[in-house]
């Protein structure tokens, strides 16, 4: 075993991290209708309709007012936090002719630029980030 | 008798499939990247592998939330690229070995790893970034491939341990094919990055390297390694190495390394790559 078999205690450690929100069962269960939506925008069919008109489009999904608004305004952030997956929220992004590192960095607080030049110097170390109870 | 001649690590970042389908992958950005597999592409030219059975994970392509399994092998004769949201890549259809998917799928459910069966599905970057890797630009990729998907997405993925045991048992299952094939097993994804919330962007070069020190000879400390830790030390999507641990079990008890490349960074990630041999 190299994992707890406690699934309480499992997950407990994961709101120990950070900055990071991992995916897991509640947050897939939360944002379920959420990934739904942006798995959508895998075909080119939704793309369009959905590029024509966005709230319309989100109109058809069971979505939260809170959801809904944190898509239209891009804010990955709150997405992950009303249960949004990276990779389901990449279809969002990938529709906006956004890459991996400039829909990501909007996340971190900094310009793409800073972003691009830290993840260039080696990127972002784990020091003072592994634990909430670490000295920063 | 088939057997596992060797194993291939690799990350799988989309980004490398976008450099090398756009002639990039020499420029001052991708450069070094690239060219820690010109070893490998001439050495895959001699190895001459019948099958790769492939370890990646699908980014929310050809599985949604609908449906989520933990170890997923592709029994199909052909799978098509992925619309990943900007068109398909424009690479090869990716061909599969049914005799021996299948057999694998038996004997691994008999062996008591209750695997999930697909028939039809694209398979995305996870899986056809490695293969541009190893073989570069060609009309069709030169050996048959079974895809083994794992979820790396929704937790709990499978543990480390689980994994290794999966290469175990594969391994034991590739013995038994009558057919005289040459098998490698490829591990995909990692090595550190994180793409979410304010820690994103997060690269632990000393941990990947002794990640990769791990896979050679015949320690198997790996698989010890709790999910909580890669999490921690590796970013959040530094989980997907448990799928190199399912290559490293396949190749028995030690191993030997033919070729080790390290790279940071390439978008969000640290790229790492190795070629390894049984040992045993």
């Amino acid at each position: 075993m190299s994992e707890p078999n406690d699934i309480h205690a499992y997950l407990a450690e994961f709101e120990d991290i950070p900055g990071t929100r991992v995916f897991t069962a509640a947050r897939a269960r939360q944002g379920y209708h959420l990934n739904q939506f942006a798995m959508s925008l895998m075909k080119p069919e939704n793309r369009d309709r959905w590029k024509a008109d966005e709230a319309a489009y989100l109109a058809e999904w069971p979505l939260s007012d809170e959801q809904r608004a944190a898509i239209l305004s891009r804010d990955y952030n709150r997405c992950l936090d009303l249960g949004g997956n990276i990779y389901f929220l990449a279809k969002v992004f990938s529709t906006d002719g956004l890459s991996f590192v400039q829909a990501v960095s909007t996340m971190t607080g900094v310009s793409v630029e800073d972003y691009q030049a830290m993840m260039n110097a080696g990127g972002r170390s784990p020091q003072g980030l592994r634990s909430k109870k670490d000295p920063r | 008798m088939a057997r596992i001649t060797a194993g291939v690590a690799s990350s799988h970042v989309p980004l490398l499939g976008v450099a090398h389908d756009l002639n990039k992958d020499r420029d001052d950005y991708f450069g070094p990247i690239f060219a820690g597999y010109d070893w490998t592409r001439e050495w895959e030219k001699a190895e001459k592998p019948d099958v790769v059975i492939l370890v990646y994970n699908d980014h929310a392509s050809a599985f949604d939330m609908k449906i989520i399994p933990t170890f997923a092998i592709g029994c199909g004769e052909r799978y098509k690229p992925a619309d990943e949201g900007w068109g398909p890549r424009k690479v090869p259809d990716v061909h599969g070995h049914p005799d021996l998917a299948w057999h694998l799928a038996q004997s691994l459910i008999l062996d008591e790893f209750d695997m999930t069966i697909i028939n039809e599905m694209d398979v995305d970057h996870g899986l056809t970034v490695p293969l541009s890797m190893m073989f570069g630009d060609v009309a069709e990729w030169p050996c048959k491939v079974i895809p083994l998907a794992v979820n790396v997405v929704t937790y709990p993925p499978p543990s480390g341990n689980r994994c290794w045991a999966l290469g175990e048992a594969i391994a034991r299952a590739v013995a038994s094919y009558p057919e005289d094939l040459n098998v490698q097993v490829w591990g995909t994804g990692g090595m550190s990055h994180q793409l979410q919330g304010a820690r994103a962007g997060l690269i632990n070069r000393e941990w990947d390297n002794d990640f990769l020190d791990g896979m050679i000879g015949d320690t198997d400390r790996l698989r010890h390694i709790p999910h909580i830790e890669y999490l921690r030390e590796t970013g959040s999507e530094g989980i997907e190495m448990v799928m190199w641990l399912i290559m490293r079990g396949a190749l028995g008890k030690r191993t030997a390394a033919l070729h080790r490349h390290y790279h940071v960074p390439c978008s969000n990630t640290a790229i790492g790559h190795l070629v390894l041999k049984p040992d045993n």
